[in-house]
C-alpha cells in the first residue's frame, strides 16, 4: 500500500554531500534486471519483437489460461550461465523455479514464475575500475546471484493525472511483454567506498552492461527497458556500525541517473538523521527530470510473495562439460578489451580514461571500424556528440548519432567538403533527426564552395566593395587581404576554405602570395 | 496435538489470497489446515533416509524447447474473453497500490 508517511515528515534541507560523506558511511545493493534478446519468451513461442501491436505477442501460457504449460527456452538458459559465468559465479548443478505470488495486473496468473533459493548462478564478483585523483583504482563488486524470471506485462494508467496509478479511473494491460526472459542480477552490499559511491554505482552497472553486450545475449539499453537498474542505498554513522534502514530507488534508467540518484538518496537519507528523524523502509521512484526520488511503497512489513517451487515446470540441471564449454566460449573480458584497444588506438592512460568515462568505448570502436582515425572519432564524441547529448540529459550511447555519421562527418572533413564548424552544424542537424550527414550538408545548403565561379565571383565582389584594400593589398600589404577574406567568407556565408580564399584573392591582385 | 496453524495466520493467508472470511469459516479452516499440516508433520517424522526431495512425479530434469517463435493467439479472441477491453488492451479496474 501507498503511505504518506515520508511525504508526512517536515522536508529537511539536503546536506552538501561533503558533510554527508564525512558523517556517514553508504552501504550500497545494485539489482539490475537484464531482458535477453532471445527470439522467443521464457515459456512459450511467443515472439519479443519491441514494439508490436499490444497483446498481439500472447499464447495460452504467456496469458495464464487454465490448463497450459509453460516449457523453459533453452537459449534463455544458455544466456543466463553464460552471464553467471562471466560475473564469476558459481552455476548450480540443480536448480528450480518458484512462483512468487501477488495481485498486480501486470502477470495475468497472479504469480511470476522467478528463482527464490537456488538461483542458477551465485557468488560471484565484478571487477570495475574508478577513476580516482590517484588514478585508476579497481574495486571488487561481489555478486549475491543472478536469477532466471519472466517479465511483466506493461500497464498504462487511464483518468486522473496522466500515466499515475494515483487517481486512475482504470488501467489498460499489454501482455507483450509478460513472459520475456530476464536476469536478474543482484550485488553483495557494497560497503567501504564511502563517498565514492554514486561513482561506484554508475560504473558498476556501466561494466555489468558492457559485459552483458559483450555476451550478445541482451540490447542493454537503459533508455528501452531492456537493462533496469533498482537502487539500494543506506547509512550508517560509521564502517562498523550495523546496516541502517535501505530504501530502493527504482525507475532509474540511465548511468548518469544512477549516479544522481545514489547521491541524492544518500543526502535525503542523511538529512533525515542528522535531524533525528528516521528512515523508512521503503520503495522510492527517481525522477529524472528533477533529480529526486519521491515514497512509494512501504516496506515496513517484509513482502510476502509465499514462493513455492514451481510444480509445472521440471528442474533446470546444467551439465558440467556443457558449462565448461560456456565457460571456454566467453568473449574477452571487458577490461582486457580497454587495453587492447587503447594500445591499438595508441591513446594515453588519460585519454583512454575519457573515453571509458564516457561510455563511448564501443562507439569510438565503431566509428573507428567505419574508417574514421581513432584520433577523431574520440574527437568528435567526447567533444561535439557528448556537449550535445549533455545538454538533452542523456547518455552517448542513446544520443540520435550513429559511429557510421561520425565516420562520414570525418570524411567529408578530410576530403575538404566541411570545416570544423560546418562538421558541428552536421553532428547538430543529424541529433535533430534531419537525416544522415550527406542529407543535412543537402538541406542547410553547407559544405565549402569549391565551384571555382562561384568563388571567383565572390572575390570579385569583394574587391569591388573594398577598393581602398584591394589598392594596399596590390601596393604589396598583403596583411591588408583580411578584410576582402572576411568579406568573401561572408558573401558565401563561411561556406568556403578561407585559406583557398587568401590565395585566390592575391593572385588576382597580382600580390606574391 | 501441537497446534500447526493458528487462526491468525489463516487471517493472514486469506488477506494475502483477497478471500473475506467469516469468523466461523475462519475457525473451520484452522481445523483443517491444521489437520493437512498434521497429516505433513506425520510423513516429515518418517525416517526417510537419503530419499531426495521432489517437486515433481517424474524424475526428469532439462525440459526445453528451442528458442524458435510459433504461433501467437488472435487478439480479438483474446480480448473477447476479457471482461472489458480497450485499444487492444485489456481493461482492469483502477489499481490500488504499487507494483511489486
Amino acid at each position: 500500500m501507498t503511505t504518506g508517511t515520508s511525504a508526512a515528515a517536515s522536508p529537511v534541507a539536503l546536506p552538501p554531500y561533503e558533510q554527508v560523506v564525512a558523517e556517514y558511511d553508504p552501504v550500497l545493493g545494485l539489482e539490475v534486471h537484464v531482458e535477453l534478446s532471445t527470439a522467443t519468451k521464457m515459456f512459450c513461442g511467443c515472439s519479443t519483437a519491441f514494439g508490436a501491436p499490444p497483446n498481439t505477442h500472447v499464447c495460452p501460457v504467456c496469458l495464464g489460461l487454465p490448463g497450459s504449460l509453460p516449457v523453459v527456452n533453452a537459449a534463455a538458459v544458455e544466456a543466463a550461465v553464460r552471464i553467471g559465468l562471466a560475473l564469476n559465479c558459481h552455476i548450480a548443478p540443480w536448480c528450480r523455479f518458484a512462483r512468487k505470488n501477488y495481485f498486480y495486473p501486470d502477470m495475468p496468473k497472479d504469480f511470476q514464475v522467478s528463482q527464490y533459493d537456488e538461483p542458477i548462478a551465485s557468488d560471484g564478483w565484478l571487477d570495475v575500475e574508478i577513476p580516482t585523483d590517484d588514478g585508476p583504482r579497481t574495486l571488487r563488486v561481489g555478486i549475491e546471484r543472478a536469477h532466471m524470471e519472466e517479465d511483466t506485462g506493461k500497464t498504462l494508467h487511464v483518468g486522473g493525472t496522466t500515466g499515475r496509478i494515483q487517481g486512475a479511473e482504470y488501467s489498460l494491460v499489454d501482455y507483450n511483454r509478460a513472459g520475456i526472459p530476464l536476469i536478474e542480477i543482484v550485488t553483495k552490499p557494497l560497503e567501504g567506498v564511502g563517498s565514492l559511491a554514486p561513482v561506484v554505482a554508475r560504473a558498476y552497472v556501466a561494466e555489468l552492461r558492457d559485459l552483458v553486450r559483450g555476451l550478445g545475449v541482451s540490447d542493454v539499453r537503459m533508455e528501452e527497458g531492456s537493462l533496469r537498474c533498482d537502487v539500494n542505498v543506506s547509512l550508517r554513522p560509521s564502517a562498523d556500525a550495523p546496516y541502517g534502514l535501505r530504501t530502493e530507488t527504482k525507475n532509474v534508467n540511465s548511468l548518469r541517473s544512477v549516479e544522481r540518484a545514489v547521491t541524492y538518496e544518500m543526502r535525503r537519507q542523511a538529512g533525515l538523521l542528522s535531524a533525528g528523524q528516521r528512515v523508512h523502509q521503503e520503495t522510492r521512484h527517481w525522477h529524472e527530470d528533477t533529480g529526486l526520488t519521491t515514497s512509494g511503497r512501504s516496506k515496513e512489513q517484509a513482502e510476502d510473495y509465499r514462493y513455492f517451487p514451481e510444480p509445472d515446470l521440471v528442474p533446470v540441471a546444467p551439465r558440467d562439460e556443457w558449462v565448461e564449454q560456456l565457460r571456454a566460449g566467453l568473449p574477452e573480458q571487458p577490461s582486457v578489451r580497454r587495453r587492447r584497444l587503447q594500445q591499438q588506438w595508441g591513446f594515453s592512460e588519460l585519454e583512454m580514461r575519457d573515453v571509458v568515462n564516457a561510455g563511448a568505448v564501443d562507439l569510438v570502436a565503431h566509428t573507428v571500424a567505419a574508417g574514421a582515425s581513432p584520433a577523431s572519432a574520440k574527437k568528435w564524441w567526447l567533444g561535439e556528440v557528448a556537449r550535445r547529448a549533455n545538454e538533452a540529459g542523456h547518455d552517448l550511447d542513446s544520443a540520435a548519432i550513429t559511429p557510421q555519421h561520425v565516420a562520414r562527418v570525418q570524411a567529408l572533413v578530410e576530403q575538404g567538403t566541411l570545416t570544423d564548424k560546418m562538421a558541428r552544424a552536421v553532428i547538430e542537424g543529424v541529433m535533430a533527426g534531419e537525416g544522415d550527414p550527406d542529407a543535412v550538408v543537402q538541406a542547410r545548403g553547407l559544405g565549402v564552395v569549391s565551384d571555382d565561379a562561384a568563388l571567383l565571383a565572390a572575390v570579385d565582389r569583394a574587391i569591388d566593395a573594398l577598393p581602398d584594400v584591394a589598392a594596399k593589398v596590390r601596393e604589396g600589404k598583403t596583411a591588408a587581404v583580411g578584410a576582402l577574406i572576411g568579406a568573401v567568407m561572408k558573401d558565401l556565408r563561411g561556406q568556403a576554405d578561407a585559406a583557398g580564399v587568401r590565395a585566390l584573392l592575391l593572385d588576382r591582385l597580382g600580390s606574391p602570395s | 496435538m501441537p497446534e500447526r496453524i493458528s487462526r491468525d495466520d489463516v487471517a493472514h493467508v486469506a488477506r494475502l489470497a483477497r478471500l473475506s472470511l467469516t469468523d466461523a469459516e475462519l475457525d473451520l479452516f484452522t481445523g483443517q489446515l491444521a489437520a493437512v499440516l498434521e497429516h505433513a508433520a506425520d510423513v516429515d517424522a518418517l525416517e526417510d533416509g537419503d530419499i531426495p526431495e521432489m517437486t515433481h512425479p517424474f524424475p526428469l530434469h532439462n525440459v526445453l524447447r528451442d528458442d524458435v517463435v510459433g504461433a501467437c493467439v488472435d487478439r480479438d479472441e483474446v480480448l473477447a474473453q476479457a471482461p472489458l477491453a480497450e485499444e487492444g488492451r485489456f481493461r482492469v479496474p483502477p489499481i490500488l497500490g504499487e507494483e511489486p
